[in-house]
């Protein structure tokens, strides 16, 4: 809300101490900030970045996908995976939205994108080539998401908190779709056994690349926790996710490509397993734009836009003579 | 990028059930009133949220401004005579 207004307004804060002690005290306090609310610039930045950040890769995420709509093996199967997709589109939506409340216009956001200097999650580059993927995606990707986004909702920004909420009520599913597709290619025949291990032994270490850099390398990681943007660390999350998956993989008979995965009852207060080495070569590659998949997907946005432009032009010219042929009735 | 002028914001609001009210549920974009209803319905009513979609456009919101919330909202603070409990009545009036 209030988006439009802000856009090229003076956002500027004068930033005293004093003033970063109050708005500190006032995250501190568990107050929430709203639109309009005095922040300071670097605040709004890291959210505008982060938000931005989220919404591509919601709607990036619909590619991958996409893909296989046309050819899911079920009509079930094919409801669940085009309502899935759907959502994304929704949830890309909520969070351009919320990102807007910022003072940056969905055009910009968009353009940012395309040309480049926009990031979405690394984990949309890498390709779909079988339907086990689908699945593969929803279990891991979704599940890593979920673990992402629950903290989120508890943002000290509101409209981004509240966004979150939205999107992980919807959520829920998709995690639950992915992993029954999973298990049901564990319960058939050996090919399609052979099917779900191959795409487990493919997504696994980028999905747990998702989290994002080690604590100990992420610039941005201390003012965020400040600020009450995130709640937990990149470490602590992955850490989360890779102990909630390690069991559920166990139960449907696959097996994590690891082969240092050990639980370690000393790690952390609970326990926790310990795991190998992650490939940060490889995620930089990718984050950088040299992952398998990066020129497809911003060609496909790029031709979405491009090929929309007319329609776009078409309703806003439609709208505004409707409304000069009202005003003449009037 | 062209220079098209950008594209108006919207509000939607949703009534979730016959007797409550419209909610704020969040914003999108659309050139005129009916595509933002018909966008308001496939975004925000995918999981039989409500059964009444309201839009208004943002920019026929008029808000408070943040910067006078406290000459705004502070007076009442202080205004505890406004509350029933303020009001010392005998116990064995039992519920008024």
């Amino acid at each position: 809300m209030y988006s439009q207004g802000l856009i090229g307004a003076n956002t500027e804060t004068k930033e005293t101490q004093e003033f970063l002690d109050a708005f500190q005290a006032r995250i501190d306090a568990e107050i929430k900030i709203e639109p309009n609310d005095p922040m300071p610039a670097a605040y709004r930045k890291t959210l505008i970045r982060m938000i931005g950040q989220h919404a591509h890769s919601e709607i990036v995420g619909m590619l991958p996908e996409g893909n296989w709509i046309t050819r899911a093996p079920t009509l079930r199967r094919k409801v669940a995976l085009l309502a899935k997709v759907q959502d994304e589109g929704g949830h890309g939506l909520y969070l351009y939205s919320a990102a807007e409340t910022l003072g940056v216009s969905r055009e910009q956001m968009t353009e940012e994108l395309l040309n480049g200097s926009a990031k979405y999650s690394s984990i949309f580059n890498y390709p779909t080539p079988t339907w086990a993927d689908i699945g593969a995606i929803g279990w891991l990707v979704d599940g890593a998401a979920i673990m992402n986004q629950v903290p989120l909702c508890r943002c000290s920004y509101g409209p981004y908190a509240r966004a979150m909420i939205r999107v992980c009520k919807e959520e829920s599913f998709h995690q639950r779709q992915g992993y029954e597709l999973m298990k049901t290619l564990t319960e058939g025949n050996e090919d399609q056994k052979q099917m779900a291990q191959d795409a487990l032994n493919r997504w696994w270490w980028p999905s747990i690349m998702m989290f994002g850099p080690s604590d100990t390398d992420s610039q941005h990681s201390d003012q965020s926790m400040k600020w009450k943007i995130k709640r937990f660390t990149n470490d602590e999350l992955r850490q989360k996710f890779i102990d909630a998956t390690v069991p559920q993989a166990k139960l449907i008979g696959l097996t994590l490509p690891d082969p240092d995965l050990k639980w370690n009852e000393n790690k952390n207060e609970d326990g926790g397993y310990d795991f190998g080495e992650i490939n940060w070569d490889e995620f930089w590659k990718v984050v950088k734009g040299h992952g398998m998949m990066n020129k497809d997907r911003i060609r496909a946005r790029k031709k979405a836009w491009d090929d929309g432009a007319w329609v776009r032009d078409a309703a806003l010219a439609y709208a505004k003579k409707s409304e000069q042929q009202n005003s003449e009735a009037a | 990028m062209t220079d098209s002028p950008l594209m108006p914001l919207w509000e939607v609001f949703i009534r979730p059930r016959n007797g409550l009210n419209h909610k704020h549920v969040g914003s999108l974009h659309a050139a005129d009133a009916k595509m933002a209803m018909q966008a308001a319905r496939d975004v925000y009513t995918r999981r039989e949220e409500g059964n009444s979609i309201w839009v208004v456009r943002a920019s026929d919101i008029v808000a408070s401004d943040p910067d006078n919330a406290d000459e705004n909202f502070d007076p009442a603070a202080d205004k505890v005579y406004r509350h029933p409990s303020f009001y010392d009545i005998p116990d064995e009036v039992g519920h008024m």
